[in-house]
């Protein structure tokens, strides 16, 4: 398993270690995922995404490769700011979701999923033929730190003695924390306001310690997943896949209209069901690939993610369903472990923003 | 790893107490608790049902994972930890006393003894 530059810091923490995508993650330390859940909620909490890759995307035809390549518009991302986007493969789904951010006119910094790293990169390269970029894999320059909660601008600002109130969603910001040049995006994966902190692999453990002593409560890959389910964001390999047409769920406002590859495949298709939020009656968990099915019990589709929510303490999930079925209010049933349980389509966050 | 001597215990990592008139007290051990993290949700059988020694009767939901929960001996469910509805955590916060699943009455008191004591649970539990 690879290891990130923190993952001494993680043991001293007592963390408990899984494989994540090929690497030896935090999935919890010893305070538990509802309290660190919480903390992130009401506080401040501090993640590891080391993991995640970052491909250079360099060269005067940048803008026309990334407009083309990927689903969001490229073009219309402002030197110093960050972009949600996927990218398509030719069958209508996706290859992966990705943050793009722009350092240059010609100049972009893509992050991908740690485990989809490699493919990413060489669709990119395979798609890059005849436009005049250059990429490069800087996944081993770069380590990841979010700070992400309501408190997480207070403890940078005072880290980094340096005023972050006018850095707006999804604009970076060059500063120092302890000595160390960091740059700093003000994006997260938490539905929190928060930081995502680029920095030397040198420097994260300077970085990382000076963040937890100033009292961010670390927190690993399974407070990442609820935060992110009850916020309502996708997770590639749940929500998001190779047979996911971007355009049926919550997050088709990333796909614009303008030429992209893979386009035919995926515009204009009808696939017949929804991304969809759930609110089950009880307590037990829709778990990924559970079935879900009209009161009938005709089936209507499967649960991509689900879990207990930490902050209302209801049991929540994200599913395909039917068309049919996919408006708030509809009623339908998840079978759990045999037992249909009542569910209620709603729309995600699932917790009062 | 905290693992009571007065308790004998399973592979499936369930302990039971020992027969008090017939009756043992289950639930899971220190290992498994701090193993699944977080519970969140348990599901447990009815008072009345007869079960065999290994079925599964109940189980205990982490935000991680569903777990299945097996009857250490064969008896009949005589109680069940109604509290643990509104408060799932007491499994991991005191998973020998607060956090208990069911009481069973067994069909025969002496298989108790024929468990795994707390040191040969421990083995057990440290090669999982």
């Amino acid at each position: 398993m690879q290891r990130t530059p923190l993952y001494e810091a993680h043991e001293a923490l007592g963390a408990r270690i899984v494989d994540f995508a090929g690497w030896a993650m935090p999935i919890q330390y010893p305070s538990g995922i509802n309290h660190e859940h919480l903390a992130v909620r009401q506080d401040v909490g501090v993640f590891d995404v080391s993991h995640m890759g970052e491909l250079r995307v360099r060269g005067a035809e940048a803008v026309p490769f990334l407009r083309w390549s990927t689903l969001n518009d490229a073009g219309k991302l402002r030197v110093g700011r960050g972009q949600y986007s996927m990218l398509p493969n030719d069958q209508g789904g996706l290859v992966d979701d990705l943050y793009l951010y722009r350092d240059a006119d010609d100049d972009f910094l893509v992050v991908a999923n740690a485990g989809n790293v490699d493919v990413v990169d060489g669709q990119l390269r395979r798609l890059s033929e005849g436009f005049d970029v250059v990429i490069e894999d800087e996944s081993e320059r770069w380590a990841l730190i979010a700070i992400q909660g309501p408190g997480a601008a207070l403890l940078l600002e005072r880290l980094s003695n340096s005023d972050l109130a006018a850095v707006r969603k999804n604009q970076t910001v060059d500063v120092h924390v302890g000595g160390c040049p960091v740059r700093l995006a003000r994006t997260g994966y938490t539905g929190e306001d928060g930081f995502e902190a680029f920095v030397a692999p040198a420097d994260a453990v300077a970085v990382w310690d000076l963040v937890v002593e100033a009292g961010a409560a670390p927190c690993g890959l399974g407070a990442r997943d609820t935060l992110r389910l009850e916020a309502g964001f996708p997770l590639y390999g749940h929500e998001l896949g190779p047979d996911t047409n971007p355009l049926a769920t919550p997050f088709a406002w990333v796909v614009k209209d303008k030429p992209f590859f893979g386009r035919e495949a995926m515009w204009g298709v009808e696939p017949g069901k929804r991304l969809v939020g759930l609110r089950l009656d009880g307590r037990g968990i829709a778990r990924q690939g559970y079935e879900v099915t009209d009161e009938r019990g005709t089936p209507l589709g499967e649960v991509t993610s689900g879990t207990l929510s930490p902050l209302t303490r209801e049991a929540i999930a994200m599913a395909w369903v039917r068309t049919s079925h996919a408006e708030p209010g509809s009623v339908v049933q998840v079978l759990i472990r045999g037992q249909a349980v009542r569910a209620t389509v709603v729309v995600p966050p699932f917790y009062g923003r | 790893m905290h693992t009571p001597d007065s308790l004998r215990y399973v592979r499936s990592h369930e302990w039971a107490s020992a027969p008090d008139d017939g009756v043992v007290t289950v639930g899971i051990s220190d290992f498994a608790q701090d193993q699944l993290g977080d519970v969140v949700f348990v599901e447990l059988p009815d008072v009345g049902r007869q079960v065999a020694a290994g079925e599964a009767i109940a189980v205990v939901e982490s935000v991680k994972t569903a777990s299945d929960i097996y009857a250490p001996l064969a008896g009949e469910v005589v109680a069940v930890n109604e509290g643990l509805e509104d408060a799932p955590e007491a499994i991991n916060a005191a998973p020998y006393e607060g956090g208990w699943l069911f009481k069973l009455r067994v069909d025969d008191p002496s298989a108790w003894d024929g468990l795994l004591d707390a040191a040969g649970y421990e083995a057990v539990a440290e090669a999982d």
